[in-house]
């Protein structure tokens, strides 16, 4: 088996099987966005070469590029980077989850919810509250979003069926809600609501964004990375799952809770960012397969890229004028969309 | 005594009873098929043996031990179920499915042993699809297929193997290339094994045990030539026929009567 490559120590005991085609999509990628995180740090309005970005890296460039590249510009990469991976590793946990390969964050309800709590922080707190909060009033729209869809969809089990319906209307019904209440608003408050249900990551710092996203990055990937052989178990459907001795259900909630904290956190720093969570995974299972343990990691990858490249022709394109980030996903995202309905027609 | 056993267990869904004070020993290391008119509660029957249904009332027993109180993973190393109708996620390869059997086995550091690649093998050989490991589950057959997922099923090396309809949308050739597989699994390694079949001269030739289920409780149990008759099938199919023998296996054989001939 020439294919594989198997790792197995005694001390400490491990094993694991990896396919060779995983492990190197997995660099490709990893080098593709570095190279795009260097090469976009790099473009804006004055431009800088990839070789000065290394160099201001590594605290070797000019004092000017240093500021432009370290407090200016790397903020806002960094958080595309980590937006991007964290809503297409929820969006594979959740196609994996509810066996759909039309689930997403955005198809369950989940960005709709998280959308709803910035936007019910902005209506009702906003100028009470310092901002720094909204991030948690967003986890907490998404917690609630969840918490319904779970019980609603609750009969001796969850079922993924019954979660994607219940879903998809929740989805909707909050999405209104929200427009309600930016109806309602004074005109800078709606304006502030409609960006951040679009999805921008303008003006990234280091505090406000990437020290709060990164945390729970840092905790979530490797936990959910950890849950991928029960996410492959699961995908063969309940009955199968169970007979080989799976706590289906516990496993589900947890999975779900993984998901919907991964969008969640992304959500609160980059707003209702579409489609990277529908997006990346199906990529990423062209790629790799359906494997979770390789199919996590590329999707993450795929996510950061996609985000990357959207971010960069957002506020380079139109320049001086930065469009949202969401909007060019959302551009890619709606044909892919209609792409994939068109190719599962007939199943 | 058997290693796997129902004793008056009673099962409800949905507000109505599905089987009330069922007794079953399944017999170790045999073929037993259980056989009913549909809707009669036989597959409600094998999740119960399964440990995917807890019963009510009453426990179904694997080793004298309440199956419900053995933990999950213990009871998946003795007592595998393949469903009926399983279908594999896009993309995945034989020998991805294959490895899942193995689930029981695995932790988070150990997930490719050296027990778990032999099994795996071994489960590719027995079922033929060694050639077949890296294609992908979708592109195969049905009957290809259904091996793939019986081989599955024997990845997680257990005693007992419980299948609900095995042979449902298969052609009449993989039927039998796929009871004979079971038989020869059951012959070799000494497998106990009960299934679900809806054919019932098929379930005669390839069953030591037959059990035939009637409105949620066991109507006849015994060897295929001992309860199939005339008028144990017009009482639980309500189907009059001729019983005649297999010529080849010589087993019981039935031949349905029908609207234009009747005896």
């Amino acid at each position: 088996m020439s294919k594989y490559k198997t790792i197995r120590w005694e001390k400490p005991k491990l094993s694991y099987l990896l396919e060779h085609k995983t492990l190197w999509t997995t660099l490709i990628l990893l080098l593709l966005c570095i190279a795009g995180a260097i090469l976009s740090t790099g473009i804006g309005s004055q431009f800088i070469s990839p070789v000065e970005v290394v160099k201001s890296l590594i605290g070797k460039g000019s004092a000017m590029h240093e500021v432009i590249v370290l407090k200016l510009r790397l903020p806002r990469i960094v958080v595309a980077i980590l937006v991007g991976a964290a809503l297409a590793s929820a969006g594979a946990v959740l196609q994996g989850l509810i066996r759909n390969p039309l689930a997403s964050p955005d198809v369950t309800g989940i960005t709709e919810g998280a959308s709803l709590g910035t936007v019910l922080f902005l209506f009702l707190l906003g100028g009470h509250v310092s901002v720094h909060w909204m991030p948690v009033a967003s986890i907490f729209g998404a917690y609630a979003v969840t918490v319904i869809l779970y019980l609603l969809s609750w009969k001796n089990g969850a079922s993924p069926l019954r979660m994607v319906l219940i879903g998809t209307g929740l989805s909707a019904a909050f999405k209104s809600i929200s427009y309600m209440f930016i109806i309602a608003s004074p005109y800078f408050l709606a304006d502030r609501a409609m960006t951040f249900m679009t999805g921008s990551i303008y003006g990234s710092s280091w505090e406000k964004d990437v020290y709060t996203l990164l945390p729970w990055l840092i905790v979530l990937l490797p936990a959910t990375w950890l849950m991928a052989r029960h996410v492959n178990v699961q995908a063969l459907g309940d009955d199968v799952a169970g007979s080989t001795g799976a706590s289906v259900q516990r496993q589900r909630l947890i999975l779900l809770l993984l998901s919907v904290s991964l969008a969640g956190a992304a959500i609160a720093v980059g707003g209702a960012i579409a489609f990277v969570g529908l997006m990346a995974p199906h990529m990423a299972r062209k790629l790799v397969g359906s494997s979770f343990g390789g199919l996590l990691p590329v999707s993450a990858l795929i996510g950061a890229v996609i985000l990357l490249v959207s971010d960069l022709v957002a506020r380079t394109v139109f320049a001086p004028l930065d469009i949202p980030a969401g909007v060019f996903t959302a551009a890619i995202g709606a044909p892919f969309f209609l792409y994939m309905l068109y190719r599962h027609r007939n199943q | 005594m058997s290693m796997l056993e129902a004793k008056g267990i009673s099962l409800s869904y949905g507000g109505s009873n599905i089987f009330e004070h069922l007794n079953i020993a399944i017999p170790d290391g045999k073929i037993t098929v259980l056989i009913g008119s549909n809707g009669c509660g036989k597959s409600t029957l094998l999740r119960a043996l399964s440990k995917l249904l807890k019963p009510a009332s009453g426990e179904v027993t694997l080793n004298g031990k309440d199956l419900s109180s053995i933990p999950a993973k213990t009871a998946a190393k003795q007592l595998s179920l393949l469903p009926q109708g399983p279908v594999a996620p896009e993309g995945l390869t034989v020998l991805q499915l294959v490895k899942q059997g193995r689930y029981p086995y695995q932790s988070w550091l150990q997930q490719w042993s050296k027990e778990d690649e032999e099994s795996v093998q071994a489960a590719l050989r027995a079922t033929g699809i060694e050639e077949l490991a890296e294609r992908s589950v979708a592109s195969l057959s049905g009957g290809q297929r259904q091996r793939a997922w019986i081989a599955m099923t024997l990845a997680q090396q257990t005693g007992i193997i419980l299948l609900d309809e095995p042979t449902t949308y298969l052609d009449l050739t993989h039927q039998i290339e796929v009871l004979d597989l079971l038989q020869e699994m059951n012959e070799r390694d000494g497998r106990t094994i009960v299934m679900v079949l809806h054919d019932i001269n098929l379930a005669c030739r390839y069953a030591d045990h037959i059990a035939a289920v009637k409105n949620g409780a066991i109507y006849a149990q015994g060897a295929p030539s001992d309860i199939v008759n005339a008028s144990m099938i017009e009482e639980v199919f309500h189907l009059k026929c001729d019983v005649i023998q297999d010529p080849l296996y010589e087993t019981p054989m039935i031949v349905p009567h029908g609207r234009k001939k009747t005896k």
